[in-house]
């Protein structure tokens, strides 16, 4: 039964995301990444995860993807507008970043040995509170680097927000 | 509690099967005469002009990237919330740092004007 | 497991699906009642004795009512919208406790459809999904009235989801659990265990928040009639609109079920059976809800912006911080 559950959202998140990168109406590959983000957190669900999975729809579902989507409604940007060929500058990039990651998941999957000893939190405290003993005493200083870091970017979307409207 | 989520997909299944219903139910039983006028866009009485896809106003999307940020900082406060009364003083010494440093993010944003409407 | 208990916990499920929907039926009418009382008017009462067959005329009238997509729309998308805005809203309740637990041959089934250990982040999970309908909606009807109403209402129902979330922080902290059922449990027994006595400010955050977060009544500016007609839902007619309009009742049900739960101790009350204590204090909820309506004037959209992020986030924060002095100095 487990199994066959895994099987099921496995076969929707690879579905959804070849779907998302064949649209060619962006709005609609930014509805199977959603469909893709939802089934992903049914993955950590039944892994037993519940909060992990609740993360995921909350910031990936519920806040980038509708990024994604203000972005598209708002500009609904005509391919001559990018003012340059950018069919063959995606497709370079595309390219080259495409090689990397083909590369990169070489290296790791030659790397991979099966029965790698995963370490398992405290499951009597409850995962979310495991998680964040962790988290708040054992990584301290990574978490407050990520505070540095959305400042950066907060920062950063102002910055081109003004700069959009002294034009 | 293992049949919980089973519970819950049932629930949702209910809900999916009424929607599904209700839209198909009225389907059959409601006129169908579309004319061309019926299937224009609504501008008030007049003929619409142009379409609604041209891009808009930037200030919608400051406001998206913003929330971006602030929900992830909602999702670190979540855990530390539920684990404070283990965690103590230090952690929210920790939290402080953490809001404090956001918190300038949000009075910068505020100082430049790009959470009020203007301009 | 047995048979039976899977029959018990079936027609469990299908008690609380009827209820909600029952309930989102009378609040229509509720409102629209209560609306009338406030302005010194009847309302609806000619359907039925005291207007009580209303909202089963106006489901009839809902279904027969001819819809059309409009050409230029985006026709598969403007038929999802609607289902999307209903479904999202109606799961919600699922992790609301209604009663106490109770025994029925044996078994003991929670009058709750799943206690989820994340209960508190599956609502917010859900709330966060419900941007897409709305987003949809006014994307996909190629309306300028439809497309304006829908980013407003998205931007702001974003914007004060933070305030929803971190308002919550409080009592989250106090309780030490996401599982709603447990945080209404820690409330019971007597009055001063309810939350909204430690958690005043955070509760009002959360109330006015959720106002928001629900398109409802002084922030109702996605629907400004005034301005923008409809908002998000111009180019819908009879079932694809009567979805909106449920979602955005049992929205409401949801908020008032949730502030009842997370701060007035939920099911927990004297004398009565639990259950009659949780139908009382959401209906209380859900007459604040219309009260507000009744008498506030609709906000301007930067003022409503500038509130929620210069207000209501920076209060929560300091609710927060000064949860958590009490807390460590109290040890």
């Amino acid at each position: 039964m487990a199994n066959v559950i895994f099987y099921i959202l496995a076969i929707i998140v690879l579905a959804c995301g070849f779907m998302v990168v064949t649209r060619k109406n962006a709005i609609n590959a930014a509805l199977y990444l959603v469909v893709a983000m939802a089934a992903i957190a049914g993955l950590f669900a039944q892994l037993g995860s519940l909060f992990i999975a609740a993360l995921q729809v909350i910031v990936y579902a519920g806040a980038i993807i509708v990024l994604f989507l203000f972005v598209i409604m708002m500009l609904n940007l005509k391919r001559d507008e990018f003012g340059f060929d950018s069919r063959l500058f995606q497709r370079l990039f595309g390219l080259i970043l495409g090689i990397i990651f083909i590369i990169q998941l070489i290296l790791i999957v030659s790397r991979f040995r099966p029965g790698l000893p995963a370490q398992a939190i405290d499951p009597a405290m409850g995962n979310a509170a495991a998680m964040s003993k962790k988290l708040f005493m054992q990584y301290l200083y990574p978490f407050e680097i990520v505070s540095v870091l959305l400042l950066a970017a907060l920062i950063g979307a102002v910055v081109m927000a003004s700069k959009r409207k002294d034009r | 509690m293992d049949y919980g989520y089973g519970l819950i997909g049932i629930f949702i299944l209910f809900g999916i099967v009424f929607v599904i219903f209700t839209i198909f139910f009225a389907g059959l039983l409601r006129p169908q005469r579309p004319n061309k006028t019926k299937l224009e866009n609504y501008e008030c009485g007049e003929a619409p002009m142009g379409g609604a896809w041209i891009q808009y106003n930037v200030g919608f999307y400051i406001y998206a990237l913003i929330f971006v940020i602030f929900d992830v900082e909602v999702v670190f406060l979540f855990p530390w919330a539920v684990a404070f009364k283990q965690l103590g003083l230090f952690a929210l010494i920790e939290m402080l740092i953490f809001i404090a440093i956001l918190i300038a993010g949000l009075a910068y944003a505020w100082k430049k004007g790009a959470l009020t409407w203007e301009s | 497991m047995t048979l039976t208990l899977i029959i018990i916990q079936i027609i469990k499920v299908i008690a609380i699906f009827v209820g909600l929907l029952t309930a989102i039926a009378y609040t229509t009418l509720f409102e629209r009642r209560m609306v009338a009382f406030i302005q010194g008017r009847v309302g609806p009462n000619r359907v039925g004795p005291a207007g009580l067959f209303q909202p089963i005329a106006d489901a009839i009238k809902l279904l027969f009512k001819e819809e059309f997509i409009p050409d230029k729309a985006n026709k598969v998308l403007f038929s999802i919208a609607p289902l999307l805005s209903f479904t999202t809203a109606a799961m919600a309740i699922a992790v609301i406790p209604v009663g106490d637990s109770i025994t029925i041959g044996g078994y003991q089934i929670d009058l709750v459809i799943s206690d989820l250990n994340v209960g508190i982040l599956y609502i917010f999970a859900l709330s966060s999904l419900a941007v897409y309908g709305i987003v949809l909606a006014g994307w996909s009807s190629n309306s300028k009235y439809s497309l304006l109403g829908g980013l407003r209402s998205s931007a702001q129902m974003i914007s004060y989801e933070i305030g929803l979330g971190l308002s919550v922080v409080g009592v989250l902290m106090l309780s030490g659990t996401f599982s709603i059922a447990e945080i209404v449990r820690q409330q019971s027994g007597s009055i001063l265990n309810w939350y909204f006595f430690k958690q005043p400010i955070a509760f009002f955050l959360f109330f006015v928040s959720a106002i928001a977060e629900s398109n409802r009544i002084p922030f109702d500016l996605p629907e400004a009639e005034s301005e923008l007609v409809g908002g998000y839902n111009t180019e819908y007619a009879g079932m694809r609109f009567g979805l909106f309009y449920l979602a955005e009742y049992c929205n409401m049900i949801t908020i008032s079920a949730l502030a009842a739960s997370l701060f007035f101790g939920g099911w927990s009350g004297p004398f009565l059976p639990p259950i009659i204590w949780f139908l009382i204090k959401v209906v209380i909820f859900l007459f604040v809800f219309v009260w507000v309506r009744g008498t506030l004037p609709r906000f301007r959209y930067d003022q409503l912006m500038r509130f929620g992020w210069l207000a209501i986030i920076p209060l929560t924060l300091v609710n927060i911080l000064i949860t958590g002095l009490v807390m460590v100095l109290k040890g």
